[in-house]
């Protein structure tokens, strides 16, 4: 039989726990840090082995994800309300995405879950109790992984393919410099500091996210083979 | 009073005015509203739900039936997030006058009807100021169900409770949500202060008393508009 599935405050109404076949599998990490691809790979590979897979992500809700996008690009709402918006795209996909999918007996990829949210926000001044309490509705994952690259790295990574900086990803709405570079690089490590306090909380694997993707994708699969194998 | 509250430590001050449907609670504030301006005094009105940027999701959200009690719940705090960082809060510390009609316990009062749990919405609305005064419009169920039915009989989904699956008829599934909601009301009235003020009675017996209580509790003649120097009106 499969383990209770647990909630990390008190669930949601209306929504039973307990009977949910499918496994919960988060793949966290700063943009650039080869997530896509990874996620890409592991489907390939747990497709080919006949599971079916089911991919969830941030802004991908049919509720919010529009306005969150338009939002964005006007840069008018506070952290706060901004903060509360993503919240409200999370449980419009947990609640109509995940968890449907893990009763089907899915294995959800998410493409980043509560931790970058919570992180993003910690990194703009919101108290983590505050924020505990908001995302105690999540689903407990099977499984979270976060793929570690250092702030360099990822700024080598976004000039080799001759991107241009995200806004966003660069923190430059904090106001840390004028400077897209410098802004960048601050806020990415202040990211990373605030992953490693999350971990410590809710104890996710850190991945070398600075091999060559393949023996990430290794190391990943290990990981999630003890997940879903029958016994696991 | 609960915890997870903080006082308004602005110079503005936080009027807000809550009740059932039909309890007249907006033309009360409409009212009080008047009578300040008129009165020169530097007053700001907000309403529930009217925030431009999270209207047309909670619109779809409404029409599409896709709302859950905890996306319901989420969706109205982002809302009243934006209104309060953007309004209430400027407004207050430029030492305002703020009527807010509903503030957050409309929410809680809703959301834990919904089946959200108390402290979870509580929490949510924590980095909300505590009103200064919470007039609290209580008048006996079965008038507030009257005024409301008697006008208007198409009532909205959400509005009816429909969403609860109480009734499979709009009126009678709208008479078990105010029920659950008033006790919802009592029950925050008790733990937070809230001024009751008898709404059974003539409109003007009531702003009256409304007003005589602003002025017993506020000193209004701070709120005077100024007229800075050099200027002639």
């Amino acid at each position: 039989m499969n383990r209770p599935r647990t909630f990390y405050g008190k669930g949601i109404p209306g929504v039973a726990t307990g009977d949910f076949k499918g496994k919960l599998v988060v793949l966290e990490g700063p943009d650039g840090s080869g997530r896509s691809t990874q996620i890409a790979f592991l489907t390939e590979w747990l497709e080919r082995r006949g599971h079916a897979v089911e991919h969830v992500g941030l802004k991908r809700s049919t509720l919010v994800a529009a306005e969150l996008a338009e939002a964005k690009q006007g840069n008018v709402l506070s952290p706060r309300t901004l903060s509360l918006f993503y919240a409200t795209d999370f449980a419009d996909q947990l609640e109509h995405r995940i968890i449907p999918a893990l009763r089907a007996g899915f294995i959800v990829l998410a493409d980043r879950y509560i931790y970058t949210l919570m992180a993003r926000d910690m990194v703009r001044g919101a108290d983590l109790p505050w924020l505990q309490s908001v995302y105690s509705i999540a689903l407990v994952p099977d499984l979270v992984m976060y793929l570690r690259v250092a702030p360099q790295k990822l700024m080598e990574r976004y000039i080799y393919r001759a991107r241009e900086l995200d806004y966003w990803e660069s923190g430059m709405d904090i106001g840390y410099s004028r400077s897209w570079y410098d802004s960048f690089i601050r806020y990415q490590s202040e990211l990373h500091r605030t992953f490693s306090k999350l971990q410590a909380i809710y104890g996710f694997a850190t991945i070398n996210g600075m091999r060559v993707p393949r023996a990430i994708t290794r190391d990943l699969q290990t990981r999630i083979e003890a997940v879903i194998s029958p016994d696991g | 009073m609960p915890e997870r509250t903080i006082p308004n430590t602005t110079p503005g001050k936080l009027i807000a005015v809550e009740g059932l449907d039909g309890s007249g609670k907006s033309t009360q504030v409409y009212l009080l509203k008047r009578w300040l301006e008129l009165s020169g005094y530097k007053v700001f009105f907000t309403e529930w739900n009217s925030s431009e940027i999270v209207r047309s999701a909670t619109r779809r959200g409404k029409k599409q039936n896709l709302l859950t009690p905890t996306t319901f719940s989420l969706i109205h705090c982002t809302d009243f997030a934006d209104r309060y960082e953007r309004n209430i809060l400027p407004m207050l510390k430029a030492g305002f006058i703020v009527l807010a009609d509903r503030y957050k316990f409309t929410a809680l009062a809703r959301d834990t009807v919904r089946g959200c749990p108390q402290a979870w919405v509580e929490q949510l609305y924590s980095f909300a100021f505590q009103p200064d005064i919470t007039f609290y419009f209580s008048l006996p169920l079965r008038t507030a169900l009257a005024r409301i039915l008697v006008g208007r009989p198409a009532l909205k989904y959400h509005e009816a409770g429909m969403d609860l699956g109480l009734s499979p008829d709009p009126v009678e599934s709208f008479k078990i949500f105010q029920g659950r909601i008033h006790k919802a009301y009592e029950a925050l009235a008790r733990r937070n202060r809230f001024t009751r003020i008898d709404s059974d009675r003539p409109v003007e017996a009531i702003q009256e008393e409304v007003r005589a209580i602003l002025r017993d509790r506020i000193d209004l003649a701070q709120y005077k508009v100024a007229v800075p120097r050099g200027w002639r009106v």
